[in-house]
């Protein structure tokens, strides 16, 4: 009996052990991402980074602002965010209040598995296919610029924003729509007027999800955008995201050096976008499940 | 069915129904009755045709995408592309050591991450109390889901290929994947455990058996298969990733299958990145874009399609 009881404690323990792996990989990214990127704000300073440009490699000093990478992720993220969120929550009223119950026994499963596709692959099809159509269509000397980007990447983050706002609106309990029903509303008034607003913090989560998504996207923005560092807000233009520039970056820099440490200095940034993007998903959904 | 039914059920308000539902609604203020009916209950189907369109709308671009990749990649499809090796740096030949080598990333990762998940899991839905280091350990949980695969790369280099030496090698790749899968198998095994019902531990606890027979017993014979299920999505999202494997395991051109887990790998992912964009003339190698491309699709997609069907059919089976 006691032997038993203490082969469960030692599970327990085990178990426990086991589930504190996520505490410490999520501790040991902030710590060594801050180990690598703190020297530079000694060194170089942050005064360095706050400048307009981005020359990493020169023959005297190279400049290491990042203001113009911010930019373009800023750019790239916001014109797909304003096509993808309105498209996805309108797809997500739609599969959950309108659609045919056959329809949504194949669309909600179809949204999940289209979160799936590489980015890599939505990338080349931009590269290959939708690129040189903008070029053609507003006659541009490469198609390859913020534009081109933040539709593939509305695309991409289309089906994470529909999912989770679907499951957020379904969510809404009966009881609170069928009193609109009974004082007359139509099923659209309804689904307008009251559970979509029920609905809105987990449509919030979505939201903050899915640009988490987008601004985290490497792939896609690294083949598409054509990688000029160039401080400007005209989606027509070639821009660099922050994850592109440590992706392209990255592999050829000296360990150690200024530059070096620069990327993991925008790691870092990223690192803090995402994650109060996330703080902010999180919460919307805590309260979502809290008020029904 | 946890479906909420619709109370009334008005297919089709368009139509024939138009004029009872007015009637109802017209003596209640506060519902907006200053246009004629006509044209509300137009705007209404107009408003309808507008969400299903955003829906297939998007549905028919992504699916442009697919059509376009499979319809160009498949006719390249062929026994020999699939297990020949390279040859001129990847423009002519097989894509058989990048097939390998993402095979030997996403088992390596799943095997490292799979036991972690699980044990998480259980430690989380069977045994712990609600408090504090709950509260962080989820937080921590929807974090690594959220990262951006850039950053795991970046941590993948800076601990495992710098810190512990292990070089840019399958084991560093191995670990920065598993990393990148643990809080959606995490997430899916939770949803396993939650699905065995209560009384299956109540019955063994009441008949003396300890908290941990009754998991190993009663509850994980039940769960497991479908906590598979839910780790496949983890294992399909990752066999699609560039970014994390970029610094930490992705080779360019090692026309042999990988030997050790302390040598760079090829990989789907970065084979086709490379292909496109660090080949001098790459747009004469579509046809081997397209091949890599199509193959990296059916894994990954084939890979989630059976984690999705397979959960949903656990999720349907178990209703005790």
């Amino acid at each position: 009996m006691a032997r038993l009881f203490h082969s469960d404690r030692s599970v327990r323990y085990g178990l426990l052990f086991a589930t504190s792996t996520s505490l410490l990989i999520v501790a040991l990214i902030f710590l060594f991402l801050g180990k690598e990127a703190l020297p530079f704000l000694a060194n170089p300073g942050l005064t360095q980074l706050l400048g307009t440009r981005w020359i990493p490699v020169s023959f005297d000093a190279g400049s290491f602002g990042i203001v113009p990478l911010f930019t373009g992720t800023l750019l790239v993220t916001s014109l797909s965010l304003v096509l993808t969120v309105p498209l996805g929550i309108g797809a997500a009223v739609y599969i959950a209040e309108l659609a045919a119950p056959w329809e949504r026994r194949i669309l909600r499963p179809l949204m999940e598995l289209l979160t799936a596709i590489p980015t890599v692959v939505i990338g080349f099809f931009g590269l290959v296919v939708l690129g040189p159509w903008i070029k053609y269509l507003c006659a541009l000397p490469s198609g390859m610029n913020a534009l081109t980007a933040s539709l593939l990447l509305a695309v991409m983050a289309f089906p994470t924003v529909v999912s989770v706002s679907e499951e957020a609106i379904r969510g809404v309990p009966a009881a609170w729509k069928r009193p609109s029903l009974a004082l007359g509303a139509t099923p659209l008034q309804t689904t307008w007027r009251v559970t979509v607003p029920a609905a809105a913090p987990g449509i919030l989560a979505a939201v903050s999800l899915g640009a988490g998504r987008v601004v985290g996207e490497t792939m896609v923005v690294l083949m598409v955008t054509g990688n000029a560092a160039q401080l400007t807000l005209w989606p027509l233009k070639s821009v660099r995201t922050m994850t592109a520039t440590i992706a392209l970056e990255m592999g050829e820099v000296a360990l150690g050096s200024h530059h070096y440490r620069a990327l993991f200095c925008i790691g870092v940034l990223l690192l803090g976008v995402t994650f109060g993007l996330n703080l902010v998903a999180q919460r919307a959904l805590s309260r979502q499940t809290q008020s029904h | 069915m946890s479906e909420p039914t619709e109370p009334v059920a008005p297919k089709d308000f368009s139509a024939r129904s138009r004029s009872r539902a007015d009637a109802v609604a017209a003596p209640i203020a506060g519902l907006r009755r200053s246009r004629p009916a006509a044209v509300a209950a137009r705007r209404e189907a107009g408003l309808r045709w507008l969400l299903r369109g955003a829906t297939y709308g998007m549905l028919a671009v992504i699916g442009w995408i697919l059509l376009d990749i499979f319809g160009k990649g498949l006719p390249v499809i062929t026994w020999q592309f699939l297990t020949d090796l390279p040859r001129a740096s990847g423009a002519a030949g097989g894509i058989l050591p990048a097939i390998a080598g993402t095979c030997c990333l996403v088992a390596g990762a799943f095997a490292l991450a799979l036991p972690l998940g699980v044990a998480s899991a259980i430690y989380l839905n069977e045994y712990a109390a609600p408090g504090r280091f709950v509260a962080w350990t989820r937080l921590a949980i929807s974090t690594l889901a959220g990262l951006p695969p850039i950053v795991f790369g970046l941590f993948g280099l800076g601990l495992f290929v710098l810190f512990l030496q292990f070089g840019a090698s399958l084991l560093s790749g191995c670990l920065t994947l598993a990393c990148m899968m643990l809080p959606t198998i995490i997430v899916g095994s939770e949803e396993a455990l939650r699905s065995v019902p209560a009384f299956l531990r109540h019955g063994s606890l009441a008949l003396g058996a300890t908290p941990w027979q009754t998991i190993r017993y009663n509850v994980l014979p039940y769960a497991l298969p479908h906590m598979v299920a839910g780790a496949l999505l983890g294992v399909a999202r990752a066999a699609g990733e560039t970014a994390p494997i970029l610094f930490t395991a992705a080779a360019f051109y090692i026309p042999r299958l990988p030997q050790s887990i302390l040598e760079q790998v090829m990989s789907l992912p970065y084979h086709l990145f490379a292909l496109t964009t660090q080949y001098p003339e790459a747009a004469r190698i579509r046809s081997m874009q397209y091949g890599t491309a199509v193959v990296l699709l059916t894994l990954v997609l084939g890979l989630s399609l059976v984690g999705i069907v397979l959960r949903n059919h656990f999720r349907k089976k178990l209703r005790w």
